[in-house]
């Protein structure tokens, strides 16, 4: 980055970039679509079978996720002091999320975005630290731009999860959106899994949220009932939970899109 | 936790698994297929640490199919099994080890119907029936009481996974299972606990 870049950190041997494994991801792709660089041809493998180790593209056999080199662990365990959620219904995927950004028990801003959009049709809820979430979003944001330039199509939402899933060291969080094939919701979390489904909530608040909405959602609902569902969960969390709190955000994604005219006529976004 | 089953008949190989998906406390999916499909008749069930199954059961599927697109062939399961088995042992050692239990299933034109039982330290036996998890402890004797090689029938299945509504503290709602035979996987039906039932039907009638 620019100012490591300023500073001189590359003496340091990278142990800055490789903290997280995102290092990897800065200034280069995790799909190397055909291109070969130096470094990213791997090592052939004895037995002469090499599609790539499992826990990348770029990664030789024998070697892992956490390899990266100058790869630290993280100083102290972060919290996920969160209530995001998302559903599908028979409108699209409804996104709704609290406001509170918490720092070892002080509101550190009660206006925080944690539904961030990637793109028009492509939605990122993030449970983590604030600081990832936003890198993520970026490095997420990049590769599904160069996707769509290469490609002259969109990555799907399930492609877009996988992605993340594979780079491995994303914060929890989930990807809602629309593509070929409908509205899709899916939940990656920071040790790799990735799971498809219709509803799900994710951080500190997400048991509670959980209970309210298992009550309330059905594929049946109007807009305007979805919406209520959503706010009233993170709402329900946002009391019951410490570290979520503050406002709702509510979002909704059709196939239009997220910016539509179904959400913003009755003034919830 | 998570729970795994096969049982080997006489020209087939009868696997189940059960379908949460979980995080800590959290049931976040309860729909969830923890098996994997090699080729047209090996199946490869896998559960344990969260990231680590769905990455090297995926790793072992593309390399299967890899094999079959540069070669021509498919691999046979017992193949299938030693290059899962070597490539777990492989990253045991590393800094990153794969911690996932396995059960790999297949049936061959020339050998017939397989079943191996593979833990996360990669060892591996073949075996008539075999199980992972805490439901193991419950459901293998009964398979060591009644188990015969020419004699284990479908229906049979669900009696088994009975055993684990009534004996297990944790709750596994519903199981997916499958057959393999010498046509290939077969989908059978899932095995569904009582409430499980009930839920649906109440849902139904909202």
């Amino acid at each position: 980055m620019a100012l490591e870049d300023l500073c001189g950190l590359q003496a340091l041997g990278g142990s800055l970039r490789g903290s997280l494994g995102v290092g990897r991801y800065l200034d280069r792709s995790p799909i190397d679509f055909g291109q070969t660089a130096p470094d990213s041809v791997p090592a052939p493998d004895a037995s002469g079978w090499s599609a790539g180790g499992p826990g990348g593209p770029d990664s030789a056999p024998g070697a892992g996720p956490d390899s990266a080199p100058g790869a630290v662990p993280l100083p102290f365990p972060t919290a996920h002091g969160t209530t995001t959620l998302g559903f599908l219904f028979q409108g699209g995927v409804l996104a709704a999320a609290d406001t509170r950004s918490s720092c070892s028990g002080l509101v550190a801003c009660p206006a925080s975005r944690k539904v961030v959009p990637l793109h028009r049709h492509l939605l990122a809820l993030g449970s983590g630290t604030s600081a990832d979430i936003a890198l993520w979003r970026r490095i997420l944001a990049r590769e599904l731009r160069l996707y769509q330039l290469r490609h002259g199509r969109r990555l799907t939402t399930g492609g877009a999860a996988k992605l993340l899933a594979l780079m491995l060291a994303g914060p929890p969080g989930g990807g809602a959106g629309t593509s070929r094939g409908g509205a899709r919701l899916y939940y990656v979390c920071s040790d790799g899994k990735r799971l498809r489904g219709e509803l799900f909530s994710v951080g500190s608040g997400s048991p509670y949220a959980y209970s309210v909405l298992d009550e309330e959602v059905r594929w049946g609902l109007s807009v305007e009932q979805a919406a209520r569902a959503g706010r009233e969960a993170v709402y329900r969390a946002s009391r019951r939970d410490a570290y979520s709190g503050n406002c709702v955000d509510v979002f909704l994604v059709t196939a239009r899109g997220w910016p539509n005219d179904e959400m913003s006529a009755r003034g919830m976004e | 936790m998570e729970y795994l089953i096969g049982i080997q008949g006489p020209d087939f190989v009868l696997v189940a698994a059960d379908s949460v998906a979980a995080s800590s406390i959290i049931k976040m999916k309860d729909d969830h297929d923890k098996m994997f499909k090699l080729s047209d008749n090996i199946l490869l069930l896998c559960v344990g640490e969260a990231g680590d199954t769905v990455q090297f059961a995926e790793y072992i599927q593309k390399n299967v199919q890899l094999y079959k697109m540069r070669n021509g062939y498919e691999l046979s399961p017992t193949a299938a099994a030693n290059f899962t088995r070597k490539n777990l042992a492989d990253y045991l050692r590393s800094r990153t080890p794969y911690h996932v239990n396995l059960l790999l299933a297949g049936y061959d034109q020339a050998d017939g119907p397989a079943l191996f039982y593979m833990d996360h330290l990669s060892a591996l036996a073949k075996a008539p029936f075999a199980a992972h998890g805490y439901g193991a402890f419950l459901t293998l004797s009964i398979l060591d009481r009644y188990y015969k090689p020419g004699g284990w029938t479908g229906e049979q299945d669900a009696s088994l996974l009975s055993i684990l509504n009534k004996r297990f503290i944790l709750n596994l709602p519903s199981f997916n299972v499958r057959a393999i035979d010498k046509e290939g996987v077969h989908d059978l039906e899932k095995v569904c606990g009582r409430e499980r039932e009930r839920e649906g039907r109440e849902r139904e009638s909202r």
